[in-house]
């Protein structure tokens, strides 16, 4: 059991370093395509450890304590994560729907914190957050239910063994429209761009994190980069057909986000109710399209 | 059998341990300025060309930030009227510790060309302490550039000390702040 909670931090702590490397060199991959040099590889660890390394104010104990129960949740989140068929920290509990329910223990202690703040922009940027949630996760989990219906596990090594099998696609491939649904979702979970209204710096000072510096800026940094782990680790699992070995995870995690980062980074930013309005419109329609044809007619490629 | 091939670390004072520390804060503290941009004056217009392709302010790990709790350098440029000097007061005490105020173009040196308007303090450094200036009207962006990399090397020789000076002094920039502004009673439900 001990040995399990280790390597459950060792996974958290991975995640940590893996997406914050690759967020730095997708950093550097942005500015060479706007023609600029573009920051250091681990410009994203020097800006975390400084930012820890600086004093802050606090707004009372919720908006401490706030940070420190979204920092842990996510910790415990990502402890559960399979990387490979093979490094899992608690096997057979690698349930999809862990992952759902304890990501929101991080999700509520960043709210909770961001609203103790007291500021308006805080709580605005925390009620587009909530919003957009709602907006994605209703094509995402129509998706996620076909497959868990097509395999019959809910356990992403399961259904990463599955999509291993010989005569099986990739669920990218054999539900072509669940896969868009797949990519959609995604870009939203992140907050890419056409979808990161609840950031939006230029428009409420980057929403829930207006009135953080300093140290909780900090912890806050490290908690999203090991949330964005969560979160492609997860489409990786779930579409791109888990992974063999530590090699084939790290190539589809770097090419899953560097694709999203890519398209991310030649769009605008949608409204708030837009972004609505577009995931009831296109990702459920062909999230339920997608469900019928799987299930009800059985063509899958 | 004690070992003489070695001797005994020598015992560090809490002084020295401190002061390794802040080295090695120092050190992520001047690879990653975050800014927050007051803009007034015309001289903001040389911050575009400094951002992007031209001078790249990001491979020296800057960038711009959206608020003054997140930002390291409050970078004031141009000239400031009476009304906006009570912002930028507001925005400077309510910004992070070690913080840093860089001046842009000669208006926060000396006034500039609205030296002799009765809505524009002249002398930025009586009322917040300043780090950097970047003299000109304005200033070319290499001038820019170069105004960041010396408030970099000013981090490393420890002579950034702005903010401990404001600590310091506190009740001298009070009574400037309060010569200029003149004092205020407000009405409403948060200062009663």
């Amino acid at each position: 059991m001990l040995l399990n909670i280790l390597i459950g931090l060792g996974v958290a702590f991975f995640g940590f370093v893996l997406q914050t490397s690759i967020g730095g060199i997708n950093r550097k991959i942005v500015g060479r395509l706007q023609k600029r040099y573009g920051p250091k590889w681990y410009q994203e660890f020097l800006d975390i450890f400084k930012l820890l390394s600086k004093r802050a104010t606090s707004h009372g104990w919720i908006f401490d304590f706030g940070v420190i129960m979204a920092l842990g949740g996510i910790i415990a989140t990502a402890m559960f994560m399979p990387i490979t068929n093979n490094i899992v920290a608690f096997a057979g509990y690698d349930n999809f729907f862990i992952f759902v329910y304890l990501i929101a223990v991080g999700m509520l202690g960043m709210a909770m914190s961001a609203s103790g703040s007291g500021n308006p922009f805080a709580s605005i940027g925390v009620m587009r957050a909530l919003t957009t949630m709602l907006a994605y996760e209703v094509p995402f989990m129509i998706i996620v239910l076909t497959i868990i219906k097509l395999t019959g596990f809910s356990s992403l090594t399961e259904i990463g063994l599955f999509q291993q099998a010989s005569g099986n696609n990739w669920f990218l491939i054999a539900l072509p429209l669940g896969g868009i649904v797949g990519i959609l979702s995604l870009m939203g979970m992140l907050g890419k761009k056409p979808f990161e209204t609840y950031i939006a710096p230029a428009e409420i000072a980057s929403g829930p994190m207006v009135e953080y510096g300093g140290k909780q800026l900090g912890m806050l940094f490290i908690m999203h980069e090991i949330t964005v782990f969560i979160e492609v680790s997860l489409f990786v699992h779930l579409f791109l057909g888990g992974a063999e070995n530590i090699f084939i995870f790290l190539i589809k995690y770097f090419l899953t986000y560097t694709t999203l980062n890519l398209i991310s980074n030649v769009n605008g930013r949608l409204k708030i109710d837009q972004v609505v309005k577009f995931y009831y419109k296109w990702p459920l329609l062909m999230a339920v399209t997608q469900a019928i044809i799987a299930i009800y007619f059985g063509w899958v490629i | 059998m004690k070992s003489t091939k070695f001797t005994e670390p020598r015992k560090l004072s809490k002084e020295e341990v401190d002061r390794k520390w802040w080295e090695i804060g120092d050190f992520f503290r001047r690879n990653s300025l975050w800014m927050l941009m007051y803009c007034t004056g015309c001289c903001a217009i040389e911050l575009p060309p400094a951002m992007t392709a031209a001078y790249d302010m990001e491979r020296l790990g800057m960038g711009p930030m959206a608020t003054p709790r997140q930002a390291d350098i409050l970078l004031i440029s141009g000239y400031l009227s009476v009304k906006s000097l009570r912002r930028v007061i507001y925005t400077y005490e309510q910004m992070s510790e070690p913080k840093y105020v860089v001046g842009l173009g000669s208006c926060p040196i000396n006034g500039g060309i609205y030296h002799d308007s009765h809505a524009v303090i002249n002398q930025l450094d009586q009322y917040i302490p300043v780090d950097t200036y970047v003299a000109g009207c304005m200033p070319n962006t290499e001038s820019v550039m170069n105004g960041f990399v010396d408030l970099m090397e000013q981090i490393r020789n420890k002579t950034a000390k702005g903010w401990i000076k404001y600590q310091e002094n506190n009740e001298w920039y009070k009574k400037n702040q309060k010569a200029a502004l003149g004092e205020v009673i407000i009405h409403d439900e948060f200062h009663e």
